[in-house]
């Protein structure tokens, strides 16, 4: 798989054609940026790996993780024979799905019904967004799904993840603003458990992780859900722009020893950002990346794919 | 994690007193870290480039003062290079002759433009406007409610739309006429969230921008941004021809280096800063404090402003008699914990503090307002006397404290333990124990008078926090 990565197309798969689709909208619009490293080169010298260096830094990888994943390939490739060039990019690519490949894992699931997502992260990043595109496609699997209109802190929050739950048929759980998030949460899964729904998609209030009082807020969220559902919440996700730089990683630590994140979403990674920052987390942290936002209508929510995703952070 | 520059360049350069000068060899490691510093600030990568040539063109050739020590010397250099680029003047907010001025706000989706609208709408009603907000977001679902909400929190009117006007150009245009009849001079109109690369919603705004001609086009942009700063405030501009870029998100622990990316990559000035929740949250950008935050050495002149605006100069040189009297009772923990009350969020506060030495524990404890109220509480409930002499407290007067305060005994005992820590530390600093000093210096440079403000309220924190 890794060999082939960069010389013959992947197998074509529904996901990789929208990712495809994301990131050929990047080239359109900004065509002539496209230096392809590699042409002309005959050999690896610094200059190859300087290169590649600010690649994966302009892709938000970060410095940390690319001066390791580079000393990583570097040491491969001197004990190895010839230096072809094209070869250590593919290491460089495989070192990297290694890292995200390293911390997948199966999602979460509740042993009996309620299944209860907790999405959190800081504001702006497109948790509401998320939740509504989340809920249509388990939707479209089939289950019954209740939003739960945990942000009663943002102006209007409650009102859009409403509108989400008419364009999805989904019933909405919410109070006025500024109410008690954790009385909001516990209505929404009474009506989930009297209305015999499969999962309850809970939206909580945007907030930067470091105001006092939100993670606070979360773990009393956490808590009443462990009282009316068995074990839940049973994924608590967090929601990472990808046009989020090095923040990033301090926003999954942060969200990740207070409330126990179990995966990631990366979302709008429609425009030019690459949203490198999630191999930096995956690498720290271990968090899975389950799903990646491609857009703003409904179904612009798909599965996380490492093979798709390594590649596009090397176009562009 | 990189925690300071100054720190890092220290260690760097510690083997470097007594020579004259910087030289090739001693200046790569000190550039390796600015570099590594830049870069973690999400600079971007070629402006970074750029900026570390010139670093070491100019400290090649520097001579090495005697005021000044390698490591200064070089924070200097970098820190010139850095308020060079950012721009070196605060820039104005323009209107038009004849009102109403329209003022367009742009951005990509979730950077906080209809936040930023309305802490713009605040700030021109009190510099003597009279704002009429507008939406033209049509597609995110709530976006309009969101604005009329916050409109009303900062009680400016906002122009909600007639019958029939559906398209951005139509509200744009009615909230324009309204403005006219009702006499507000500044039409300031919030537009979608939108990607660069899409082409249709960019015409949409040129359209907007032919129309109305606004005099300011504001491009929101998020502290936390990384690497692709660049290409969106590049095609903003390209596109619409930007006039200013509001940051948003300062308040929280991202260090913003997209401000240098996009100053870079467009060379339009940055305007405003969005630095908390409350609608009046939003400063005039000063190219200073920035730079001073991206190299993680916080931002102390605007601390020290706020600090000397609020805290009363001769109840801090008592303070600072006291200190060195050794005489600190509780009665003054309480009279500090009023002082640090006025000078609004804690938060707010401890971002302003650099990222280093006892600072450091500080921002990372969560900082709770509550906490203040619950203190004083106690300490009101004590006797005069009690407060003055807190050895006096046994075992029953704590109880009654407790009672007295509706907090617990425990309670009552941590905030001793706090107020003891607090004492001693004082101690410490009034007879010019470590961490003083630095402090002491670089304050003393850009105010004769700067300590005697922030030691008594500053110390009072660690104090009074003490976790």
């Amino acid at each position: 798989m890794i060999q082939t990565l960069f010389s013959a197309p992947p197998p074509e798969s529904g996901l990789f054609d929208r990712f495809k689709k994301a990131v050929s909208k990047t080239r359109d619009a900004l065509s002539g940026q496209i230096d392809d490293i590699f042409e002309g080169k005959k050999e690896i010298d610094e200059e190859l790996l300087d290169d590649l260096e600010m690649t994966l830094i302009g892709a938000d990888v970060g410095v940390r993780t690319t001066s390791e994943i580079l000393d990583d390939v570097r040491g491969e490739m001197e004990r190895a024979e010839g230096g072809d060039p094209r070869a250590i990019k593919e290491r460089i690519a495989g070192r990297m799905m290694e890292i995200l490949r390293g911390s997948e894992r199966p999602a979460e699931t509740a042993a009996q019904p309620p299944e209860v997502i907790l999405v959190v992260g800081v504001n702006g990043v497109g948790k509401t967004t998320t939740i509504g595109k989340l809920a249509h496609r388990l939707t479209q699997d089939g289950r019954k799904v209740l939003l739960c209109a945990g942000d009663t802190f943002r102006a209007a929050a409650a009102e859009q993840l409403s509108v989400w739950g008419g364009r999805t048929g989904c019933p909405v759980i919410r109070q006025k603003a500024g109410a008690d998030p954790s009385a909001v949460l516990f209505d929404g899964l009474q009506a989930a458990k009297a209305r015999g729904v499969d999962t309850v998609i809970v939206d909580t209030a945007g907030r930067l992780h470091n105001k006092a009082g939100l993670m606070a807020e979360l773990e009393k969220m956490k808590r009443t859900a462990g009282r009316v559902a068995p074990a839940a919440p049973h994924q608590v996700l967090l929601v990472l722009d990808a046009v989020t730089g090095q923040n990033g990683l301090e926003q999954a630590r942060r969200f990740t020893a207070g409330v126990g994140v179990t995966g990631l979403v990366l979302a709008k990674l429609d425009g030019t950002a690459k949203g490198g920052i999630v191999v930096a987390v995956a690498r720290e942290l271990g968090l899975p990346i389950r799903w990646v936002g491609i857009g703003e209508q409904a179904d612009d929510l798909v599965a996380f794919d490492p093979e798709s995703f390594v590649r596009s952070l090397f176009e562009g | 994690m990189f925690d300071n520059l100054s720190e890092k360049l220290q260690r760097t350069f510690k083997n470097l007193r007594g020579q004259g000068k910087l030289t090739e060899e001693n200046i790569d490691d000190a550039l390796k870290a600015i570099r590594l510093a830049l870069l973690e600030a999400d600079v971007h990568f070629k402006v970074v480039k750029r900026l570390i040539a010139n670093i070491r063109e100019k400290s090649l050739g520097a001579e090495v003062l005697t005021a000044l020590s390698p490591t200064e010397q070089v924070v200097k250099i970098v820190k010139d290079e850095l308020t060079a680029i950012l721009g070196s003047t605060e820039s104005k907010v323009r209107y038009c002759s004849t009102p109403p001025t329209v003022h367009m706000i742009v951005g990509l989706q979730g950077s906080g433009k209809t936040t930023s609208a309305g802490k713009l709408a605040l700030w021109l009603s009190q510099h003597g406007h009279k704002p009429l907000l507008v939406s033209v977001d049509v597609y995110r679902p709530a976006a309009r409610d969101q604005l009329k909400i916050v409109a009303g929190q900062i009680g400016q009117p906002i122009y909600d739309g007639a019958a029939g006007e559906t398209t951005p150009l139509e509200l744009a245009a009615g909230a324009f006429r309204e403005a006219k009849q009702t006499g507000r001079d500044v039409v300031l109109i919030d537009t979608a969230g939108r990607l660069h690369i899409d082409d249709a919603l960019m015409v949409e705004l040129e359209q907007l921008k032919k129309r109305f001609e606004p005099k300011e086009i504001l491009f929101v942009a998020d502290a936390m941004t990384g690497q692709d700063a660049v290409k969106s405030a590049s095609e903003f501009d390209k596109r619409l021809g930007i006039s200013g870029v509001i940051l948003t998100k300062m308040d929280g622990d991202a260090r913003g280096g997209a401000s240098l990316s996009i100053r870079e990559a467009t060379g339009k000035p940055l305007k405003f800063l969005g630095t908390g929740e409350k609608p009046s949250a939003f400063e005039i950008f000063h190219p200073e404090r920035i730079v001073s935050r991206l190299l993680g050495m916080g931002d102390m002149l605007s601390l020290i402003e706020k600090v000397e605006e609020n805290i009363d100069e001769k109840q801090a040189l008592e303070m600072q008699r006291k200190m060195l009297a050794n005489d600190f009772s509780l009665e003054d923990f309480r009279e500090q914990l009023r002082q640090v009350k006025k000078l609004g969020s804690l938060q707010s506060i401890m971002d302003m503090l650099p990222n280093v030495g006892p600072f450091k524990e500080l921002q990372n404890a969560e900082i709770d307002p509550k906490e203040l109220v619950r203190t004083e509480a106690i300490i009101n409930s004590m006797t005069a006397k009690e407060r003055v002499n807190a050895d006096l407290l046994n075992g029953s007067r704590r109880r009654r404290i407790a009672k007295g305060s509706g907090t617990t005994v425990q309670q009552v005992n941590q905030l001793l333990k706090q107020y003891r820590q607090a004492r001693a530390m004082m101690r410490g600093i009034a007879t010019g124990g470590a961490g003083s000093k630095k402090r002491k210096r670089s304050k003393g440079k850009r105010r004769g008078h700067g300590l005697r403000g922030p030691a008594p309220g500053g110390m009072g924190f660690r104090g009074l926090l003490g976790r």
